[in-house]
């Protein structure tokens, strides 16, 4: 029993090496992450789950282990965003507008995922059409963080409730709560104005967002398609690189899919930055940033300088503007991508009389308010009159941006440290009812790298005051994520890993 | 910039989300709380700036003029709300 359970505990390297030794076989391993699963519903981490199908690549895994045939994640359990389209399997985009839709086809990143080994756990919960920074906007309801402040007993059934129950960022929240709490080994997931590191920093696990083009986004539910890509949420950085190395590639079929070898990420861990430059910008200092955050990121300052790198101050001007042409650019080409969202070809249909007014009530149903907001500003920046004056302007400083990180890379500057959020895990219900703009200030130091294009991961750092996890962000030129795995690696050797305790098990 | 409500009856008309009334103080309300958010923008100076087209610097790739897929009406029209002999049903649009 406690052999099986500590199965969960192995990290992807851990695990390969355990199957590779014969030490368990992949059908032990996949069959203690189902019962995990199981006994953590109360987190709602997974909006459908696979176990018979899981179980059924587990046994091609051990056949593939047994015959000496096996591939890099032979019999790695996995769990998958629910963004991304899964053949035969219910795929929504956590929307009810989507609510019945089973692929014919699988998405180009799963699909490899497949013909590498790996195993499929289930479909993860996360914001509707991954708009959003806590999962509260799902159509599945929110997921709870396995993570609780300390003294908090929320969840369990002990006596007076202390605390409130916390989410675990978004959108990928449903993933990082999955790794963090041990429901699969890794998780794929999607970025595209902090999506990945956000929900990564909020549950003390690591995830990257590569480099726009390193992954195909075809087969995914599109969102804002100049800035969405994909990447994994994994438990360590040496486990973030393995998924990468699968996850990553050339596409026919996207057009952005940039074509150039995938190296082995995991060669970067060298534990060496000696002779790597680390750019601080100043502008990632905000005026009333907690004091915690503010030491974190000086402690991460300090490993990466005792490991031998060096250090210098930067400047990146157009910061504060990435946030306010974000929500200018990622909704209009949001209010053009859910378009197709017409209640003809897939998905949710009510009757409304003629065409439009079937349009019309089927989207009104259909989508939640976050995303009739966005498609809303998206229509209005677009619309005739309005479109030179916000989206043009947008792309316009969309260039600023990308020059001010240019220019630091001309200058020597191999990668840049900054926080990876202003602040730690927020209770559920606590952000965004009034004004929207206070949940998307959750994404003010992760944006800027989506609107540049650039790789950027987030590593879990430390602890702050009430026991929850920070993270500090490293952002890397265009195909660098070999730099950001070594100076990742070198932090987390330096701080250690976080792991909650599993108060959701019965 | 702020929009009244009758322009936010008309964005979503343009956005094809039907809207009640009563939807529409609130919904008036967060969209110019998002139009006063980017408002800064303004102070920004765009003289002489490209607007960004793509953020790999790429060619476009292209692939050879071939049929690479076909023959799924079948697959293609399996998830529609309505569909016949795989053909989408719509409601009448032509007298």
């Amino acid at each position: 029993m406690s052999g099986a359970n500590d199965l969960t505990a192995l990290t992807i390297a851990e695990a390969r090496e355990g199957l590779a030794a014969k030490s368990f076989t992949a059908h032990e391993l996949t069959s203690a992450y189902l019962a995990a699963i199981e006994k953590a519903r109360v987190l709602n981490a997974y909006v459908i789950e696979t176990p018979e199908k899981a179980l059924a690549m587990a046994a091609e895994s051990d056949r593939r282990l047994a015959s000496g045939n096996a591939r890099p994640l032979e019999g790695i359990p996995l769990g998958i965003k629910d963004l991304f389209c899964t053949e035969g399997v219910r795929s929504t985009a956590c929307s009810n507008i989507l609510g019945g839709f089973i692929p014919p086809y699988e998405s180009t990143v799963t699909s490899q995922l497949w013909r590498d080994g790996a195993v499929m756990l289930g479909k993860l919960n996360c914001d509707e059409f991954a708009m959003g920074s806590s999962n509260e906007t799902s159509a599945f309801g929110p997921v709870v963080n396995p993570w609780r402040r300390t003294g908090s007993n929320v969840g369990t059934n002990a006596g007076t409730l202390e605390g409130t129950a916390l989410v675990p960022g978004g959108s990928s929240g449903g993933s990082a709560a999955a790794v963090a709490a041990r429901l699969c080994a890794g998780a794929t997931a999607t970025d595209t104005g902090g999506s990945i590191r956000q929900p990564a920093a909020f549950t003390g696990t690591v995830g990257i967002k590569p480099t726009y083009g390193r992954c195909s986004r075809w087969g995914i539910v599109a969102f804002a398609s100049s800035l969405d890509q994909a990447g994994p949420i994994a438990r360590d950085v040496r486990d973030a690189a393995i998924m990468l190395r699968s996850m990553a590639g050339n596409d026919e079929r996207d057009s952005t899919a940039v074509d150039t070898p995938v190296p082995d990420y995991e060669k970067a861990l060298s534990g060496e930055v000696r002779g790597l430059t680390i750019g601080i910008p100043k502008e990632y200092r905000l005026d009333g940033m907690a004091p915690e955050i503010e030491a974190l990121w000086q402690q991460g300052i300090a490993w990466l300088k005792e490991a031998g790198a060096k250090i210098v101050d930067i400047s990146l001007p157009h910061t504060k503007y990435a946030l306010p042409a974000y929500y200018i650019v990622a909704p209009a080409e949001a209010s053009s991508n859910l378009a197709r969202y017409d209640g003809v070809r897939y998905g949710l249909r009510e009757q409304g009389g003629d065409i439009t007014g079937m349009y019309e009530k089927t989207r009104a149903r259909g989508f939640g308010k976050e995303v009739r907001r966005r498609i809303m500003i998206g229509t209005y920046v677009l619309s005739a009159g309005y479109y030179d004056a916000y989206y043009v302007k947008a792309q316009k400083i969309r260039t600023l941006i990308k020059r001010d990180f240019d220019l630091a890379f001309a200058a020597g500057v191999d990668a840049v440290l900054t926080p990876a959020t202003p602040s730690s895990a927020f209770g559920i219900g606590e952000k965004g009812s009034a004004d929207p703009v206070e949940m998307y200030l959750n994404d003010i130091f992760t944006v800027t790298v989506n609107m540049a294009g650039l790789p950027g991961i987030a590593i879990p750092a430390g602890l702050d005051a009430k026991g929850l996890p920070l993270a500090l962000q490293l952002i890397g030129r265009p195909f660098a994520e070999e730099t950001l795995f070594r100076c990742g690696d070198v932090i987390e050797r330096a701080a250690g890993r976080f792991t909650p305790p599993a108060w959701w098990t019965p | 910039m702020s929009v009244d409500s009758n322009t936010v009856k008309r964005v979503a008309r343009l956005s094809r989300i039907a809207l009640s009334d009563d939807e529409v103080p609130h919904l008036q309300s967060e969209l110019n709380a998002m139009l006063a958010f980017v408002e800064q923008l303004n102070e920004v100076d765009v003289t002489g700036i490209e607007p960004m087209t793509s953020v790999i610097p790429m060619a476009l790739k292209k692939r050879r003029d071939v049929v690479t897929a076909g023959g799924e009406a079948g697959k293609i029209t399996a998830n529609a709300p309505a569909s016949d002999d795989h053909f989408f049903l719509v409601p009448k649009v032509v007298e």
